[in-house]
């Protein structure tokens, strides 16, 4: 295997593209693992962190860049950032032991491909749109269509992201990420939850993005949830009232979850309908303080 | 096979090594520069025996490759103590029997200052969640806990007659 640290990306894409074998990366945190369990080596590693454009973070006409390969720790203390986007703060810091978190990226987080990755529904809730560069130059694709299926992504093999492009929240807008494990710590999402909510100067529910993690092959968004929180006013916390049903029955509907050891498809359906509820009532209690 | 040369710093030492491409910072500081206070446990980033300090951040060696630290600054349980004079944590740690084996220890050491730079006060939950990357099999945890609050009241109390 060899190693190559290109610092423009042109540099980078011509090493991926005139070597079949080769594979970019960031923070290593799952290639490593996965050539350790065996995984066939890549003929070349090209890493992306001392390309300058990967390393990007600031907020700048209208939006966030974020650099595809900026360690999470440096994410989670960038304290504009962390009040900007709570939740997609909160996913990124799910990500692994505090050693993880000196490593790990958002680029990585995204093309690993995992379902259960969590730094993916957040990013897929705010809108956020991944600049892809490769042999054909640049383009821009929303982070949605960026995984296709476990551990596949719709990018070409010479092609890689340099960074995020996040539109800067609204007055009134706001969002929230929590995932289930069975321990507290160290663990990889059973189901995770990441939501977006916008309300307008009475409260009402202007915009709404609920998406979730590990219930399906990739990320999906719960695609009711406007019809159904748009202009409500959005309860405190889940209690009686019948749009948490609603919500709730959507958010299962979403869902094509797996059976696994960590959990059957009606554990995971009903966490999925638990997690909507709560992170579409903290994003709606975050976006009302925001006013 | 040819070997690179990597030019860092270590401990605040310039430092020059060979290193194949596949080789790890784990098996440069162990095999290249002798370095063996960094532990090896699971090798997948999962148990934190390698952690380091690389550019001010706490990694796993394990899961850095070594050419990568070209020009970068790393630290290692070597660098800890001052001399003859411990720091504060190892104090701890030895006065509080938080160790056994000790394959462990280094790296827990090394996450244990990470957490107290950023957080001199740490509650007993703030401890427990920064060392959630490490793993012990032998005290079950807690002495380790009580021996990193202990270093981090130790460390205050000698940080106010300072000033």
């Amino acid at each position: 295997m060899k190693y190559r640290a290109p610092t423009s990306i042109e540099q980078a894409v011509e090493l991926l593209a005139s070597h079949s074998g080769a594979r970019a990366f960031a923070g290593a945190t799952d290639l490593i693992p996965q050539i350790q369990a065996g995984r066939p080596e890549p003929s070349m590693v090209v890493d992306l962190k001392r390309i300058p454009q990967t390393g990007v973070l600031e907020n700048r006409n209208g939006h966030w860049r974020v650099g595809a390969a900026v360690p999470a720790a440096r994410l989670t203390s960038d304290r504009h950032l962390v009040a900007a986007f709570p939740g997609l703060a909160e996913g990124t810091g799910l990500i692994g032991s505090d050693q993880i978190q000196g490593r790990a990226t958002l680029g990585g987080n995204l093309c690993n491909a995992s379902p259960a990755a969590d730094s993916v529904p957040p990013l897929v809730a705010l809108g956020a749109e991944a600049v892809i560069v490769g042999p054909r130059g640049k383009r821009s694709l929303p982070v949605s269509e960026v995984v296709i299926g476990p551990g596949v992504t719709s990018l070409d093999q010479a092609e890689f992201i340099t960074e995020f492009r996040i539109p800067t929240p609204l007055r009134g807008a706001a969002d929230a990420y929590e995932r289930f494990i069975p321990r507290t710590e160290m663990d990889i999402a059973v189901v995770g939850s990441a939501a977006r909510i916008r309300v307008d100067t009475q409260g009402r529910c202007q915009e709404a993005a609920v998406v979730l993690g590990a219930v399906a092959p990739t990320v999906v968004e719960v695609g009711a949830a406007t019809e159904i929180l748009g202009g409500r006013k959005i309860p405190e916390a889940p209690d009686q009232d019948p749009i948490w049903e609603e919500l709730g029955n959507a958010a299962e509907a979403s869902c094509n979850p797996i059976d696994d050891k960590r959990g059957t498809v009606e554990f995971r359906r009903r966490v999925a309908r638990v997690l909507a509820c709560r992170t579409v009532a903290t994003a709606a209690r975050r976006a009302r303080e925001s006013l | 096979m040819t070997r690179t040369v990597v030019t860092c710093v270590v401990n605040g030492d310039p430092v020059d090594f060979l290193c194949h491409d596949h080789q790890t910072l784990l098996s440069a500081l162990r095999d290249e520069l002798g370095l063996t206070g960094t532990k090896e446990g699971c090798g997948t980033g999962d148990c934190g025996a390698c952690s380091v300090i690389l550019d001010g951040r706490l990694v796993c060696s394990c899961l850095v490759l070594a050419p990568e630290v070209e020009g970068r600054s790393i630290g290692t349980i070597e660098g800890m103590a001052n001399g003859q004079h411990l720091h504060p944590l190892q104090e701890s740690f030895l006065q509080g029997a938080a160790f056994q084996c000790g394959v462990c220890t280094p790296g827990f050491l090394m996450a244990a200052q990470a957490l107290l730079e950023n957080n001199p006060s740490p509650t007993e939950t703030e401890v427990r969640y920064g060392v959630a990357g490490n793993l012990c099999r032998c005290t079950g945890y807690d002495k380790i806990v009580r021996s990193i609050l202990d270093a981090a009241a130790r460390m205050r109390d000698s940080d106010a007659q300072r000033r």
